[in-house]
């Protein structure tokens, strides 16, 4: 074998085992790496009231309610298998809406009901001018 | 690609393929961004927020692919010790990181009003950082090693070789992970969801970024051979 093949060879496998190492321990992070969790995550995970967390998902539709003092609101979060209610009391960015996709930041309170300190707006991966709404739109999917 | 391996046959072809790539991919890039930012649409959710695009995913692709050709050069520059391998690497280094600082400013600005927040440590936004500080290391490193008599830039081309396991990880962060930053809105199989009316402009203008990226680099290569003709010269005069 000419030199220049063994080292062709030679970074060819290293490159390969280099990726294979790092899509194992991609994927091994895949829970713990996560930006938030889902209603069903959150269900399924029980944690503490005093851990600091957050909760990503859909606002369901007409969920959006606001309370006698004018500054709180609550709404429910969906991934289409589970709900969590959540309660904010602030000011929630503009793209936060009914059937759009939202990250809270907060704790988990023993009655159920998640406690949002901070509110993020998550928008889909589809962009069109305002006359296509309704043609692409609305497939309610959670990413 | 052997037989441009010749760096005064390479010469001869960088010459007007800079001027070229400079000057189409210019006005390209120009052009495309006003049709686009200026004269498109806004978007039905964001409004006028989206127009950042424009800018911010061309950005954001070059910096990948600024990567991408370091690492792909470093291969070359292993196996078949090419001469104009490692001049290739060195020179997509600062732009790409350029490219993706250029790609993390824009981001933050449209994370603002898109999403409520400048910054979030969510898989995709880490992954492009880390990118970033990639590209620091790999010019610091290339420079200390360039310091030296003979060196052969092995250490850097190595390091170019194994930062590229960052580019599918950055890639794929929307799908493996939750983040906050939306999935994938073109794919090479799947198609675009993205409306024709902005598509098309920002297709032009990535086209156009990449072409002005391939005039910079072909500049920066030339710019090295040059200096290390100079240095030969002044090294055989000072022999005399």
């Amino acid at each position: 074998m000419k030199a220049k093949n063994q080292r062709l060879t030679l970074i060819l496998v290293a490159v390969a085992a280099m990726i294979g190492a790092a899509l194992l321990a991609m994927s091994a992070l895949k829970d713990e790496a996560a930006y938030f969790y889902s209603p069903a995550d959150l269900a399924a995970a029980r944690p503490s009231a005093d851990q600091a967390l957050r909760l990503g998902g859909m606002v369901a539709d007409k969920s959006i309610k606001r309370e006698a003092d004018g500054v709180t609101i609550t709404f429910m979060v969906t991934d289409g298998k589970a709900q969590t209610p959540v309660r904010f009391k602030g000011i929630a960015p503009d793209l936060f809406k009914e059937n759009s996709g939202v990250v809270a930041e907060g704790k988990l309170g023993a009655d159920g009901v998640f406690v949002a300190d901070n509110i993020l707006a998550k928008h889909d991966e589809r962009y069109m001018p305002p006359q296509m709404d309704g043609k692409m739109h609305k497939t309610g999917k959670v990413e | 690609m052997h037989a441009f391996a010749n760096p005064a046959r390479f010469l001869s072809l960088a010459r007007p393929l800079t001027l070229w790539f400079g000057w189409v991919g210019g006005l390209l890039l120009v052009g495309c961004v006003v049709w686009g930012a200026v004269l498109g649409p806004a978007d039905y959710l964001q409004g006028d927020t989206v127009r950042i695009m424009y800018i911010h995913v061309p950005a954001a692709w070059l910096g990948m692919a600024g990567w991408s050709g370091i690492a792909v050069a470093s291969a070359m520059q292993l196996i078949w010790k090419h001469p104009l391998a490692g001049v290739a690497a060195r020179a997509c280094a600062v732009p790409g990181a350029v490219f993706a600082a250029l790609c993390l400013a824009t981001g933050s600005i449209w994370g603002r009003p898109a999403w409520g927040t400048w910054w979030e440590w969510d898989g995709r936004l880490t992954s492009m950082l880390v990118l970033f500080f990639l590209y620091l290391g790999y010019i610091a490193l290339s420079a200390a090693e360039n310091d030296g008599d003979g060196a052969d830039g092995r250490m850097s081309a190595l390091f170019g070789l194994v930062g590229a396991v960052n580019l599918p990880i950055i890639h794929f962060s929307v799908t493996w992970w939750n983040t906050l930053h939306q999935g994938q809105s073109i794919s090479l199989m799947g198609g675009s969801k993205i409306d024709a009316s902005m598509l098309w402009p920002l297709l032009g203008a990535a086209l156009g970024a990449s072409l002005l990226f391939g005039a910079i680099i072909l500049m920066r290569m030339r710019a090295e051979l040059a200096r290390t003709k100079v240095e030969a010269r002044m090294r055989r005069m000072a022999a005399q």
